[in-house]
């Protein structure tokens, strides 16, 4: 039974659970940027149909679970569990908007890096043999998160050059067992290629004692690093394994750090890096500063873009690091620094 | 020891990311990464900012004057004239933020739209607009002075102290 664990802290999976559903909807802003053809849905109403942007939130949530769950072949009840969270407090966008669901739910909260702790534990319980179908989803929202650790909209303020633009957008995929797999590409496509999660490594809380939370990426950068550099040591391996190492919401600040930090430890990642922060918007054209940010961001990017290029099978192994900041308007008030998580989940197909 | 003074000094230039990983104290490492960080983080070119604020801030300020010499054409006494002056003035700022125009002059104009009164209004509408969902009384009413709280509270207590001061000094005979 000890095999699954791998070095300090990662676990490499056996029978590697299987990815076979997935949805991305995003809002205008993310709708006009370089990734727009690649998302399954943009959304022109910024309300998506609700009264306030916390229900907004909540339908997207709602919306992309039931289209992930859709685009599997499957129905509701079938997913033993959900795994979901969001950036609101006492996470009120996925409780209220997965109320409607008939799918036992763990309610997380990683900040941003929520998509990368849904997929690890839901990778995990599927692995584990205690479902054979999981689903991992969460979501952000721009004027919901502003609203919460900002201004209100109307408010005239210069952003800084390092602040980051949170993603109106949400993310879910659907992960079985290999036996489920093998039923779904029988009945649904044998020629498709399926993309399998083969291992994890969980981040821990890392602190630099970053205070300025208008500069996120410095504060997540030391995380990212911490997980991408132990999960080279765990596993083994050496930078070229990866076909991309990809953040979540480093941004430019946060690129040049984590490169500059690895390079000192000997991985050089440099011209395997994406971040999908900066993928998500075109900085000039958007006036987005440092790129996109939150939990929304990086799920919308792997279901949108990442998936799809790996099914296309231009990038075969990848390095998935969505980086959270562990703040509230609370801890930044009462002066504590900005703390940062991250977790990787490596995806092959 | 020596090693370690050593590597304080290091932070007074430039610290590279080699000190920052090699700095064993938490504490010390912390420091030597903000700066780290200050270095490498772009900023806004403070003179175009200064520039465009004086543009902006100039632009509300004169339209401020131009109201005063009309409702001073008007026939109103300098006094009633000015009050109507900024009667209209938070008007119009809330009237803009509500169209959420106000948002993006700010974005351009910096503290040139943040220092006149107009810049107030927008702090007091704007919440206003956010909280309304909440409800007149939690939402509204708890949350309108959310930003501009601080500059009312502090306003009346430095009034407050100097006007202490005023008295006290009007009492020893020096004013």
């Amino acid at each position: 039974m000890g095999q699954k664990m791998i070095g300090k802290r990662s676990i490499q999976f056996a029978t590697p659970p299987y990815i076979v559903g997935s949805y991305s909807l995003v809002g205008k802003k993310e709708g006009e940027g370089p990734l727009s053809c690649y998302f399954d849905e943009i959304e022109e109403d910024p309300m998506f149909g609700g009264q306030t942007w916390e229900e907004a939130e909540s339908r997207l949530q709602y919306k992309v679970a039931t289209k992930a769950v859709e685009s599997a072949g499957y129905k509701e009840e079938e997913i033993r569990y959900l795994i979901a969270g969001d950036l609101l407090g006492q996470l009120i966008a996925t409780s209220f908007g997965v109320m409607d669901l008939q799918i036992p739910l763990f309610g997380i909260y990683g900040a941003c890096s929520t998509m990368g702790e849904s997929i690890s534990l839901a990778s995990t319980l599927v692995e584990g043999g205690f479902a054979d179908k999981a689903m991992a989803l969460t979501s952000s929202h721009f004027a919901g998160a502003e609203k919460q650790f900002r201004f209100p909209l109307d408010y005239g303020n210069q952003r800084p050059l390092a602040a980051t633009w949170t993603v109106t957008g949400s993310g879910a995929v659907v992960i079985v067992n290999e036996e489920e797999m093998k039923k779904h590409k029988e009945k649904h496509n044998p020629e498709e290629p399926y993309i399998r999660i083969t291992g994890i490594t969980t981040g821990k809380v890392v602190d630099f004692g970053v205070k300025d939370s208008m500069n996120m990426g410095a504060c997540m950068a030391p995380a990212a690093f911490d997980v991408i550099y132990h999960n080279l040591k765990d596993f083994g391996y050496k930078p070229e394994e990866y076909d991309k190492i990809i953040t979540g919401d480093l941004g430019y600040v946060g690129k040049d750090i984590l490169i500059d930090m690895l390079k000192e430890k000997g991985y050089d990642i440099a011209n395997r890096y994406l971040d999908c922060g900066i993928e998500i918007f075109n900085k000039e054209e958007q006036d987005t500063h440092s790129g996109g940010s939150g939990c929304g961001c990086s799920a919308a990017t792997l279901t949108g873009y990442i998936l799809k290029k790996m099914k296309k099978k231009e990038w075969k192994k990848i390095l998935f690091v969505p980086t959270g900041a562990l703040l509230s308007p609370v801890s930044f008030n009462e002066g504590n620094s900005v703390p940062g998580i991250a977790h990787g989940v490596i995806l092959e197909v | 020891m020596q090693e370690n003074s050593k590597n304080e000094q290091n932070t007074n230039s430039k610290p590279t990311m080699k000190d920052v990983l090699n700095q064993t104290d938490p504490n010390t490492r912390q420091q030597v990464y903000n700066q780290y960080v200050k270095d490498i983080t772009p900023t806004h070119n403070w003179f175009a900012n200064v520039c465009k604020a004086f543009l902006i801030g100039g632009i509300i300020c004169t339209i401020g004057q131009g109201l005063l010499n009309l409702y001073k054409a008007m026939g109103f006494n300098e006094e009633v004239a000015a009050l109507y002056n900024i009667v209209t003035l938070v008007g119009l700022s809330a009237l803009f933020t509500g169209l959420g125009w106000y948002g993006k002059w700010a974005k351009f104009g910096g503290a040139g739209t943040l220092v006149p009164i107009t810049g107030f209004a927008n702090s007091v509408a704007a919440p206003a607009i956010e909280f309304k969902k909440e409800g007149q009384v939690f939402g509204i009413g708890c949350k309108i002075f959310n930003i501009a709280g601080p500059v009312i509270l502090y306003g009346i207590l430095i009034s407050w102290v100097l006007g202490v001061i005023y008295y006290i000094l009007l009492r020893l005979g020096i004013v």
